[in-house]
């Protein structure tokens, strides 16, 4: 039991610290800002709250367990909330997103134009 | 693994200051300042100082960086082009000369860590070694903070109290009275946060209840006044920010603010007081009950309630007064 709970521990991590990678790596590479925030807001959540359950596997009593999962949570609540405020702060301010050749000329739906 | 660790803080701390002297946005040098205010949280809990971080982590990551953005939004966010060569040569000048002092400053110091130095040998290890039996607290931190130095703290409280005043009689004028006097503002309906508001109503009761539990666990672990006051003005100023300073203006009232900033002194000098009638030195609570250190913890325990008030209601009132200047005045 306690091998296969090691296990599961181990992969949490080291996929989380994997998504954690990409996510640099995307916030780096990308030359649009909404594809660095999408790398940096979604693979930042996934893995972090990989990480943290990765963390949480491993702990054997109950009150970091408990912390942990209450990080977890604010995690799952505030990570996106950031994404999201950033990305409309962007929007309203008048910025519209690239399409690959870095033109800022993606059609977009007729409702937002 | 510790040591990896600071090392990796200490040189983004480093690669964090270069940078906020390079750019020339003034809205990316106030996030800098953020990101350099988290960077100094993180390193102080990893040497140990969580109280610190606290304060750190809420005002240096969190508030101050929003004052000056807030500043930016009243005065426009280009950074004047540098002016002509005398005056570069003589800030220069200036820069060199204060660095210089500064490191000459740090010749003197005792290494980092070594038992000879003067915090070690002077009062330390009396605090330390007694603070079991005449405090009677599990947290040296504040009994050192809240009863040995009572009037050390009394001064820090002063400080603050006098920064919030200043800031006001600063910002204030005849269309902005006090720190915010919001008389003919409407709330605005049709509010355009709708998910931001959401998350922050879930969020917010737990930042204000972790608030007072920084402040009442405050002799058990890492927090007191100072921390539980910084957090629960985060929690206000994350509610004005989402709802509008007129909202916020509407739940704590600004006067209400002013006065109780200075009430927390008042509660703090009080105590001081009390301990002179009963005849003990100022500030020396061990009279304030039968038993001497029933009597320090309530002592403890009061001040600590007087630094959180004066705190929390310095900070959302500058927090105010900054706000206010963006609104429209009443003419």
């Amino acid at each position: 039991m306690s091998t296969i709970l090691a296990w599961t521990s181990d992969a949490c991590l080291l996929v989380g610290s994997f998504l954690l990678l990409t996510g640099a790596l995307g916030f780096l590479r990308f030359n649009d800002f909404y594809a660095r925030i999408h790398a940096c807001g979604v693979t930042e959540t996934l893995a972090t709250a990989l990480i943290i359950l990765g963390l949480l596997l491993q702990s054997d009593s109950a009150t970091p367990q408990f912390k942990l999962a209450l990080i977890l949570l604010f995690v799952l609540f505030s990570s996106p909330t950031a994404s999201h405020a950033l990305a409309k702060a962007a929007w309203n301010a008048g910025l519209r997103p690239r399409d690959n050749s870095g033109k800022r000329g993606i059609p977009l739906p007729p409702r937002e134009r | 693994m510790e040591v990896l660790i600071d090392i990796v803080l200490l040189s983004l701390l480093v690669a964090t200051a270069v940078a906020l002297v390079m750019v020339r946005g003034l809205i990316a040098s106030i996030m800098l300042t953020s990101v350099y205010g988290l960077l100094s949280a993180s390193f102080f809990v990893t040497m140990g100082a969580v109280d610190v971080a606290f304060t750190e982590a809420a005002v240096g990551a969190g508030v101050s960086p929003l004052l000056l953005l807030f500043t930016v939004a009243v005065i426009g966010r280009k950074e004047r082009a540098p002016e002509g060569g005398a005056v570069l040569v003589k800030s220069l000048l200036l820069v060199v000369v204060t660095g210089a002092l500064l490191i000459v400053g740090t010749l003197d110091m005792p290494p980092f860590g070594s038992p000879d130095a003067p915090a070690q040998t002077h009062v330390a290890p009396y605090y330390l070694q007694q603070s079991g039996a005449e405090i009677g607290i599990p947290n040296v931190v504040t009994s050192v903070l809240a009863s040995y130095r009572a009037y050390d703290t009394l001064g820090e409280v002063l400080v603050i109290f006098t920064a919030g005043v200043a800031v006001i009689l600063i910002l204030a004028s005849s269309s902005h009275r006090g720190s915010a006097r919001l008389r003919n503002a409407t709330v605005p309906d049709g509010s355009p946060h709708t998910i931001l508001q959401v998350v922050g109503k879930i969020l917010i009761p737990f930042i204000l209840l972790f608030a007072f539990y920084v402040q009442f666990h405050g002799e058990y672990g890492p927090g007191g006044g100072f921390q539980a006051g910084v957090i629960f003005a985060s929690g206000v100023i994350l509610y004005g920010l989402l709802f509008g300073l007129p909202t916020v203006c509407r739940v704590l009232p600004p006067p209400v603010m002013e006065v109780l900033a200075a009430l927390g002194v008042l509660i703090f000098g009080l105590t001081g007081v009390m301990s002179l009638l009963n005849g003990a030195p100022f500030l020396d609570y061990s009279v304030l009950a039968d038993d001497p250190v029933t009597a320090q913890h309530i002592g403890i325990m009061v001040i600590e309630l007087g630094v959180g008030i004066t705190v929390a209601s310095v900070i959302t009132a500058i927090y105010y007064a900054f706000a206010n200047q963006l609104e429209p005045g009443p003419n």
